[in-house]
C-alpha cells in the first residue's frame, strides 16, 4: 500500500507499482489537467510537483511517490500568477502543453524570482508546444515574476 | 456523468445534464437557423425546437445568455472563437453573455472539416447574416412593444435602445416576442458598417477556451470518458497493410490489469480512413493497455503487403530520376523549350524534403460506444463527418446512426482530419459490448501517421544578362494524397493548387510539371501540405537566381514578381471560384514583401561572422506572406535564429492577436521542419518513434523573436492556420547561404554539417 498526498488530500494505492503518476492521477483519480504527450520524459505535458519540485509524472512509478506530496493543475488556487500572466499575454493556442509549461513555469519562479530568458531557456526547453507558443511562454513567466516581486 | 458535467463546465454555462444533451439551444426561446433552408426561419418561442436540430446557429434564453454554435473544430487556431465573435458583434451582443456550443457532426451545417484554413472565409458572410437577422427582429420586437417605429430604435450590447425616449430592453427581455415574428428577408436586413464592429478585428478578443486551459479544465479527446468504459491499445501492423498471421497473448493476459485481447482487421485497399489492423489490448486503464501491449507477440503475414519494400535512400534516388524526366504539364505560359533553345545561362537545382509527422502534442484518441446498431463517439477530430462515414462504412451501419462529439483537440495540423483511430474504438466497441477509448502512444503517433509526402523537385531557368529569368521550368514528383483514396494514384492532384500552378513570378516563359511516384506509407495533409516543398524549392531557386545575378534577394524577388498586376490563372473547379473572388493580386504581394524587408531593417544592418538575412514570399490558402529570417551560425555550424519578421495580408481578419500568435506559430513550426524533423523508412517500417529520434523544436532553438506585421485590409477574409508556413524554410536557408555561402537543397538542415 503505498500512502502518498495529491492537492492536500490523503491517498492511497495498492495497485501495479510500475504504473507511472500520469495514469494514476488521469485514469484512477481523474485529474485529467495533467496531459499524457510522449511517456519517455520528452516532452513535459505530464508535468506536476512532487514536494514542490516539478517532475515529469508520466516517468515516476508510483512507488517512487510514497510519503509525497502531489500538486497538480487542479492543486493550483486560480487565478495564480502564472495563469494570470498566461491569460493576459494569451499564450495558448490548442492549450494542451500549456498545463505542463504552466506547472513547470510556476516551479522555476519558486526557486528563481527574477529569472533571465538563458534562465528560462534552460528551465523550460524539456516542454514541448508543437504549436509554437514559446515566445509568449517566455513573456508570461517575465510578467508572473514582475507581478510576484 | 463526468464528461457531461465537464463539458458543461467547458462551454461556460450552467447546462443540466438534459439542458446539455438535449443542446442548449434546445432551451432558447429565440432560436435562428440558415443556409440549408431557404430563408432563416425562427422556432416558435413555445414550441421546443428538436434536440440537436442542425440547422440552428444561435439562440437568446430569456435571461439574457445567447448561445451560438461552433461547427467547426478547435484544434488551437481560433475557429472555435472566431465564428461566434462574428455572430456576436453583428447581433451586437455582450460577449460575456455568450455560450459556445460545439456542433455535432452532420452534413446540415455543410462542410465541417477544419482544415484548408478556410473556418472564417467559407462562413464569415453567413455568420454576420445569422447576427444581424437576430438583431434586427430584437429592434422590431421592441419597438413593437414600446410602439414606436424600428427605424427610431438601435442597440447597444445586449440591450435595444430608443434614445429620444431614454428607454431600452434587454435582449432576454425581448426574446421571445422576436421568436414570434416573421424572418425579415435577407436583403432587409442591414449588416453593420466595418467602423461599427465592435468585435471583428479588434485586440480585446481572445479564446473563449483560455480560463479552461489554463486551469486544467478544458476537456480534450484525451480527457473524454464515458461511464463503464475500457481503455484500449493497438499493436499496428509494421508495414502498412500487412496482417496478422498467429499471435500469442498469453504473457500480455498476465499484467495486472489487462482483460482480454482482440483482433482488427487489416483495411481492404485503398486504406483511407479504415483502421490499420492489429491486435488491441483491452485494460482497465491506459497503463496496464499499453504494458500488456509490450508482451504480445505476433507474427505479421510479411506476404500480405506490397510495402516492405520501403527504403528512404533508394526511393529518394527514384524520385530524383523522375524529376529529371518531363512530367505532366500543369501550367503552361510561353514556350519554355524555345527560350531554353535560345541559349543564355542555365541554371539548374535540385530540391528534396522528407516525409514529416504531425506530431501534435495530443496523440490520437477516441472514445466510443456501440450499442443497438448505434455509435456514439467523443473525439478530438477536425472533421467529424468523416467519423460518422467512416465508422459507417468500417462497421455497415448508416451514417446517420453515428453520433459524434467534438472535443478540444490537442493540435490537429491535418492528423486528426483522418478518424482512422474513432474507427478502432467502435470497432472494439462492437465486439465487447462496453465503450472503449483507444489511446495511441507517442510512438503510434509517429510511426503510423498519414505522412506528409517526401517530395524531389527539379528547377531549370534560363537567364539573361541582366539576371531575370526568360524562362522557368519547375517540376515537382512526390507519392500523392490522392494515394489514400485511390491506391493506383501516382499523380498529384489538389498539390497542384498548393504553389505549383499559381507562381506569381514575371516570367515570359513558364512551365509547371508533375512526375509519378508510388506510395509505401498513409500519405495525408499536414499543415500548408503541398506548399511547404513547393515554397521550399521556388524560394530556394528564386534565391539562388538572385545571387547569381549578384543583386539584392529582396530586390531581386520584388523584379520577379513583376508590377502591380492580377496574375492570370488557368484554373478549374473550386480553384477558379476562389480565383474569382480572391484574384491572386502581385500588388498585396509586393507589399508584404516591402513590410518584411522594411521592418527588418534590411540591408541597413551590419551582419556580423556567421550572421545573414533570407526572404520568402507565398500565397497560400489565398493570403499573401512574405518572411525575413536572421541567422547566426557558429563555428560548430549550429544554427540559432536571433529573429523573425513576418508581413501578412489575410484580407479582412477577426482576431489580429491569435494572428499574430498564429504566425508565431508557424515561424516555431518551421524551424522544426527546416532545422530538425525527418521521418525515414527502412523495409517499409519507420524508424523514427519518439522525440528523441524525431525532434521538434525546443525553446532554447526557437526563434527568439519573431515579429508579426498585419496588413490593414478590407479585402474578404482568407486563411490564418496555415499561411504562415510555407515561407520560413526558404527563408531560414537562405539566410544561412547569406550567413555561409553555403546553398542547402534538402530539409533538415541537421542531415547536413550545418545545423
Amino acid at each position: 500500500m503505498i500512502r502518498f498526498k495529491v492537492n492536500g488530500k490523503e491517498k492511497t494505492f495498492d495497485g501495479d507499482p510500475d504504473m507511472p503518476l500520469l495514469w494514476y492521477l488521469r485514469d484512477v483519480a481523474q485529474l485529467t489537467g495533467t496531459k499524457f504527450g510522449c511517456g519517455m520524459s520528452l516532452c513535459g505535458a505530464c508535468t506536476v510537483h512532487q514536494n514542490g519540485a516539478a517532475i515529469r509524472s508520466c516517468t515516476t512509478a508510483m512507488k517512487e511517490v510514497g510519503g509525497a506530496e502531489i500538486t497538480t493543475i487542479e492543486g493550483i488556487a486560480p487565478m495564480h500568477p502564472v495563469q494570470k500572466a498566461w491569460m493576459e499575454i494569451r499564450v495558448p493556442q490548442c492549450g494542451y502543453c500549456q498545463t505542463g509549461q504552466i506547472m513547470q513555469a510556476i516551479a522555476l519562479l519558486k526557486d528563481n524570482k527574477n529569472p533571465s530568458d538563458q534562465d528560462i531557456d534552460t528551465a523550460m526547453s524539456g516542454n514541448l508546444c508543437r504549436c509554437g507558443t514559446y515566445q509568449r511562454i517566455r513573456a508570461a513567466i517575465h510578467q508572473a515574476a514582475k507581478e510576484t516581486a | 456523468m463526468k464528461l457531461i458535467e465537464n463539458v458543461s463546465r467547458q462551454v461556460g454555462g450552467n447546462f443540466s445534464r438534459r439542458g446539455f444533451l438535449q443542446g442548449a439551444l434546445a432551451s432558447g426561446v429565440f432560436v435562428l437557423g440558415a443556409r440549408f433552408i431557404p430563408e432563416p426561419l425562427w422556432a416558435q418561442g413555445e414550441t421546443p425546437a428538436p434536440p440537436f436540430e442542425p440547422s440552428l446557429w444561435m439562440s437568446i434564453a430569456s435571461d439574457g445568455t445567447v448561445t451560438i454554435v461552433a461547427h467547426r473544430s478547435e484544434m488551437g487556431c481560433g475557429s472555435r472563437t472566431a465564428l461566434p465573435l462574428v455572430v456576436a458583434d453583428e447581433l451586437d451582443a455582450d460577449w460575456s453573455k455568450v455560450n459556445i456550443e460545439q456542433a455535432l457532426g452532420d452534413p446540415k451545417y455543410g462542410d465541417q472539416d477544419t482544415d484548408g484554413s478556410h473556418s472564417v472565409r467559407s462562413n464569415f458572410d453567413l455568420m454576420r447574416q445569422v447576427g444581424a437577422t437576430g438583431r434586427a427582429m430584437l429592434i422590431t420586437a421592441a419597438a413593437a412593444q414600446w410602439n414606436v417605429s424600428p427605424k427610431e430604435c438601435t442597440t447597444e450590447p445586449h440591450f435595444v435602445v430608443h434614445k429620444s425616449s431614454d428607454r431600452k430592453l434587454g435582449y432576454g427581455e425581448v426574446a421571445a416576442a422576436a421568436a414570434k415574428l416573421p424572418v425579415p428577408k435577407k436583403e432587409s436586413v442591414a449588416l453593420k458598417q466595418r467602423s461599427e464592429w465592435r468585435y471583428i478585428g479588434k485586440e480585446s478578443n481572445a479564446l473563449f477556451d483560455l480560463p479552461e486551459i489554463v486551469t486544467g479544465k478544458a476537456i480534450f479527446g484525451m480527457d473524454a470518458t464515458m461511464p463503464g468504459m475500457v481503455y484500449a491499445a493497438v499493436e499496428h501492423p509494421p508495414v502498412l497493410g500487412q496482417k496478422i498471421k498467429s499471435y500469442d497473448d498469453k504473457a500480455a493476459l498476465k499484467v495486472p490489469g489487462v482483460q482480454k485481447t482482440l483482433t482488427i482487421d487489416t483495411f481492404k485497399p485503398p486504406h483511407q480512413f479504415q483502421p490499420l489492423g492489429g491486435v488491441a489490448v483491452i485494460a482497465d486503464n491506459t497503463y496496464a493497455a499499453f504494458k500488456g501491449r509490450k508482451s504480445l507477440k505476433i507474427e505479421w503475414d510479411v506476404k500480405s503487403s506490397p510495402h516492405a519494400v520501403y527504403n528512404s535512400q533508394p526511393f529518394r534516388k527514384t524520385l530524383e530520376a523522375t524529376s529529371r524526366q518531363p512530367g505532366k504539364v500543369v501550367r503552361n505560359v510561353g514556350d519554355v523549350d524555345a527560350a531554353f533553345a535560345k541559349g543564355g545561362k542555365i541554371i539548374e537545382a535540385e530540391y528534396y524534403t522528407p516525409h514529416l509527422a504531425h506530431a501534435s502534442m495530443e496523440p490520437p484518441v477516441a472514445v466510443a460506444e456501440y450499442r443497438n446498431g448505434k455509435v456514439l463517439a467523443w473525439a478530438p477530430t477536425q472533421n467529424p463527418q468523416a467519423v460518422q462515414e467512416t465508422i459507417a462504412g468500417v462497421l455497415g451501419i448508416k451514417k446517420e446512426d453515428v453520433t459524434c462529439h467534438v472535443t478540444l483537440l490537442g493540435g490537429g495540423f491535418g492528423r486528426k482530419s483522418k478518424p482512422d483511430q474513432v474507427a478502432e474504438a467502435a470497432v472494439l466497441s462492437k465486439q465487447l459490448g462496453k465503450p472503449v477509448k483507444v489511446v495511441w502512444s507517442r510512438e503510434d503517433d509517429i510511426r503510423f501517421d498519414y505522412f506528409h509526402t517526401v517530395a524531389a523537385m527539379y528547377m531549370k531557368a534560363a537567364v539573361g544578362p541582366d539576371g531575370k529569368p526568360s524562362a522557368w521550368l519547375q517540376r515537382t514528383v512526390y507519392p500523392p494524397i490522392g494515394s489514400t483514396f485511390d491506391a493506383s494514384a501516382t499523380y498529384a492532384l489538389d498539390e497542384m493548387g498548393l504553389g505549383w500552378n499559381n507562381l506569381p513570378f514575371d516570367i515570359p516563359n513558364h512551365r509547371a510539371e508533375n512526375g509519378p511516384a508510388d506510395f509505401h506509407v498513409r500519405i495525408g495533409w499536414l499543415r500548408s501540405v503541398a506548399n511547404v516543398y513547393h515554397a521550399f524549392a521556388i524560394h530556394s531557386f528564386a534565391d539562388e537566381l538572385a545571387h547569381n545575378a549578384n543583386k539584392d534577394s529582396v530586390q531581386y524577388l520584388l523584379d520577379l514578381i513583376g508590377p502591380p498586376r492580377i496574375v492570370k490563372l488557368d484554373l478549374t473547379g473550386d480553384e477558379a471560384e476562389d480565383d474569382k473572388r480572391y484574384p491572386l493580386d502581385t500588388a498585396r504581394l509586393r507589399r508584404v514583401v516591402e513590410i518584411a524587408a522594411e521592418k527588418s531593417g534590411w540591408g541597413k544592418r551590419s551582419m556580423g561572422k556567421g550572421c545573414g538575412m533570407g526572404i520568402a514570399a507565398h500565397r497560400s490558402f489565398l493570403t499573401y506572406v512574405a518572411t525575413v529570417v536572421e541567422v547566426e551560425v557558429n563555428d560548430r555550424g549550429q544554427v540559432h535564429i536571433p529573429n523573425v519578421w513576418t508581413a501578412v495580408d489575410a484580407g479582412t481578419i477577426v482576431s489580429p492577436d491569435n494572428i499574430r500568435n498564429q504566425f508565431e506559430g508557424a515561424a516555431v513550426f518551421g524551424t522544426s521542419l527546416a532545422l530538425f524533423s525527418e521521418i525515414t523508412a527502412t523495409n517499409g517500417v519507420i524508424d523514427q518513434s519518439n522525440f528523441h529520434n524525431y525532434p521538434i523544436t525546443r525553446m532554447n532553438r526557437a526563434p527568439r523573436h519573431i515579429e508579426v506585421h498585419i496588413v490593414e485590409s478590407e479585402a474578404p477574409p482568407a486563411g490564418v492556420g496555415e499561411p504562415g508556413l510555407p515561407p520560413v524554410a526558404p527563408a531560414i536557408y537562405n539566410a544561412v547561404f547569406a550567413a555561409t555561402g553555403e546553398r542547402v537543397r534538402e530539409l533538415p538542415l541537421s542531415k547536413t554539417k550545418l545545423g
